[in-house]
């Protein structure tokens, strides 16, 4: 007989087997998700889920498809959290401390609770995050911020009003962009291709009877 | 953590065996051309012969597609008879991408650069996409000993040279530069200080030119577009999925029918160029596999395409990503990105034998863990089948401590969450269902034969032959997304729209009907159903 446990779903109980996610267990009690589902394994922020387990006062925050079930969890998700995202130019703004002040003054409001950083799915410092942008440290922002997938647990308490996920992203476009250093060799193949150094060889390539790049491909150097 | 005796023991093989392995890492030999071909034909499920049929309907009629897959191309459509007014449609705009991925999302912002009103409608949210999940890489040869040629030769031989010469010609030689419209939107690719690229093999590759974002690459990628998309205002209709297209009455493209998918309401969105944005197919779970992709992989594009009138190539190729995750049994055919072999880890069987190069190409490599779980009797019982081991905790000895939290911090929590330290432990894989290396036939210019339709992305056949090469996806939405939407972004400005018609769809019911199709099935599927229940 498989393990089963008692799970809450919306308020309404259903027994579920043990092993599943939360995500699988809403399955198996019958609810054919349109919401609150994507990549299912833990890397797009769309099935951000609330629980409590009971007995207890903690009110937890997950992702349901990376989440297994527990005996006497209450379960709500969250499938759509409204985070502020502004709109800016790329190509226009510039990696100073006034574009955080400009965009996300909120972010100056903090209060230091520390709510966000408790929230976080994927185990973030996210107080850390927005002390790195209070203070123009976008580097630092982006790196600790890295692995986010933008789910908004961590705003969903903030005091502040802050959307930390879309601050996070700012950050990091400027790194990306501005910040990190330049890489030389793509800028020089870009601009050898667009001189066309490489149309003759590609070109001769594309004509070559099947065995003879049969030929080229099974005996070419591998990088070690 | 492994409790289980059976993995327990042989888990103690993997860790007895290990420095020698590591010792002679270099000497394990790449298979030959015949060794390869052998492998794939004995034991790859693309030549699993009983789980293919012959399409009965269509342009491709007499052609060999999985069975699921003919079952949705030759089903009824969705809109069978209901009334669509085609004369008062909710949207009109110049370019309808259908699809919010990677390709949709880059097709969106080539199109609006070009001066087209765009809009783009998806079935979930914007960036809810196989694009997100790629964790491994994207290839360019941008580095001094790696040339566009390169990398040509490497795609063709890892395609079984059944790939279009002209359309790997632009993947190739449109690559660096899409890396660097990439860097200029603001993704943070892995750099060293001076800022060169930090590069690794993928399998199948004979230049380090593998560029990633750690093991977030796709998820970097797609969260930036995503941002550009909504910087420049682009409506995105979510929850709206396509489930027909239109056409004029000169036949070409006109619109699509929309779904919404949470009231119902069916909508007309009236179109100059619509881009076919739709992705893969992994939830049709083909000969049963579990998969890699996200929830709504289910080969809508080909469907729409397919009824319209639009060829099909290879569609009956798929890739199995040889390193799906085979246990615990919550993660069951997750992606193991290929990058954890790029870094050093081996494919080892349950004797401690590592019995393969674990780079030779994804299809090969699947094939070998099929040989080892099947015939050969070499695989780990895992609860709910067997598996190989890929050990990961060499790719510490080979990159030094603290490799795996820097380059593949994703692989680290994703088994983390299940008590499985990935340093100190190595996992269990077993091949995924991961990648629709065919779909819809295009041109260069993205288009199909169907006048201003265009595909981008996983949608597209032919890029990649018989077999996709790690890291050549992300590169072909890029690619192809931002081709598309250049491409539509040129078309729509001389496009005069005649009377807006589906009657390719009822003439496509007429075919069903007189070829004897007896089907209660409507197509696109649009989403799996997972629940137990019976009466949906």
């Amino acid at each position: 007989m498989e393990n089963m446990v008692n799970i809450y779903l919306f308020g309404k109980k259903y027994e579920v087997p043990a092993s599943l996610t939360i995500m699988k267990a809403m399955e198996h009690a019958g609810y054919q998700l349109v919401r609150g589902c994507g990549c299912r394994n833990g890397f797009c922020g769309a099935c951000t889920t609330i629980y409590r387990i009971k007995g207890q006062t903690e009110l937890k925050v997950c992702l349901a498809c990376s989440t297994q079930v527990e005996e006497g969890m209450y379960i709500a998700t969250l499938p759509y959290f409204p985070l502020v995202k502004k709109v800016y130019d790329i190509e226009k703004i510039k990696p100073t401390e006034q574009i955080m002040m400009q965009l996300y003054p909120e972010i100056y409001a903090c209060i230091g609770c520390n709510s966000c950083t408790k929230k976080c799915t994927q185990g973030l410092d996210v107080m850390q995050y927005i002390a790195y942008a209070q203070r123009g440290e976008y580097e630092n922002c982006a790196e600790e911020s890295f692995d986010c997938v933008m789910c908004g647990c961590c705003s969903s308490g903030c005091p502040a009003g802050i959307s930390h996920p879309q601050v996070a992203m700012l950050a990091r476009r400027l790194v990306g962009k501005y910040i990190a250093p330049n890489c030389d060799h793509l800028d020089q193949r870009v601009e050898e291709i667009a001189r066309g150094d490489f149309k003759a060889t590609v070109e001769a390539l594309m004509q070559k009877p099947l065995e003879e790049l049969k030929e080229l491909y099974n005996n070419r150097d591998i990088e070690k | 953590m492994y409790k289980n005796p059976e993995i327990a023991e042989s888990l103690k093989k993997v860790e007895a065996t290990r420095q020698a392995r590591f010792e002679a890492r270099d000497t394990i030999k790449r298979m030959t051309a015949d060794e390869k071909d052998a492998i794939l034909r004995a034991y790859h499920p693309d030549y699993k012969e009983e789980n293919f049929e012959n399409l009965i309907v269509g342009v491709n009629k007499g052609d060999k597609v999985p069975h699921e897959l003919a079952a949705y191309l030759q089903a009824h459509s969705r809109i069978k008879g209901k009334n669509i007014d085609l004369e008062n449609p909710k949207y009109d705009v110049d370019v309808l991408v259908i699809g919010g991925g990677g390709a949709g999302s880059s097709a969106a912002i080539e199109a609006h650069n070009a001066g087209a009103n765009v809009m783009m409608v998806t079935k979930l949210r914007i960036g809810d996409a196989n694009s997100m999940m790629a964790e491994g890489g994207i290839q360019a040869a941008d580095k001094p000993n790696d040339s566009p040629a390169q990398h040509y030769i490497d795609v063709m031989g890892g395609g079984h040279f059944a790939n279009r010469p002209e359309l790997v010609a632009k993947l190739v030689s449109d690559a660096p530069e899409a890396i660097q419209w990439l860097n200029h939107l603001g993704v943070e690719f892995d750099k060293t200080e001076d800022g060169t690229m930090v590069t690794t093999h993928g399998g199948g590759t004979s230049r380090k030119r593998m560029h990633a974002c750690k093991d977030y690459s796709g998820a970097e990628i797609m969260r930036t577009l995503r941002d550009e998309v909504l910087n420049r205002e682009i409506p995105v209709v979510e929850f709206t999925a396509a489930i027909e297209l239109i056409k004029d009455d000169e036949g070409k493209i006109a619109g699509a029918v929309l779904l919404n998918m949470e009231t119902e309401e069916i909508m007309v969105a009236r179109a100059k160029c619509v881009v076919i944005a739709t992705g893969g197919a992994g939830r049709m779970h083909y000969q049963n596999f579990p998969t890699s992709n996200h929830y709504g992989a289910t080969a809508d594009g080909l469907v729409l395409g397919y009824r319209a009138g639009a060829k099909l190539l290879y569609a009956d190729t798929l890739q199995y990503h040889p390193t799906g995750a085979a246990f615990p049994e919550q993660i069951l055919g997750a992606l193991v990105t290929e990058k954890v072999r790029s870094l050093g880890a081996q494919l080892v069987n349950k004797d401690g034998v590592a019995y393969i190069h674990p780079l030779e190409t994804r299809d090969v490599n699947a094939s070998g863990i099929i040989r080892e779980c099947s015939d050969r009797g070499n695989g780990v019982p895992t609860g709910t089948g067997k598996a190989v081991w890929l050990d990961t905790p060499m790719i510490e000895m080979i990159g030094g401590e603290g490799t795996i939290l820097k380059r593949i911090p994703a692989m680290y929590r994703m088994f983390a969450k299940y008590g499985i330290d990935i340093r100190k432990e190595p996992i269990l894989v077993y091949p995924t269902l991961h990648y629709q290396n065919g779909g819809l036939e295009i041109t260069p210019d993205g288009m199909t034969g169907i006048k201003n339709l265009f595909v981008a992305g996983e949608a597209v056949g032919g890029i990649h032959g018989r077999n996709r090469l790690m890291g050549n996806s992300l590169l072909d939405i890029i690619v192809f997304g931002r081709n598309a939407g250049k491409e539509s972004g040129k078309a729509f400005k001389s496009v005069k729209l005649g009377k807006l018609t589906l009657d390719h769809v009822d003439k496509f019911e007429a075919e069903l009907d007189k070829a004897g199709v007896k089907t209660e099935l409507r197509s696109p599927k649009l989403l799996p159903n997972y629940t137990t229940r019976k009466d949906i």
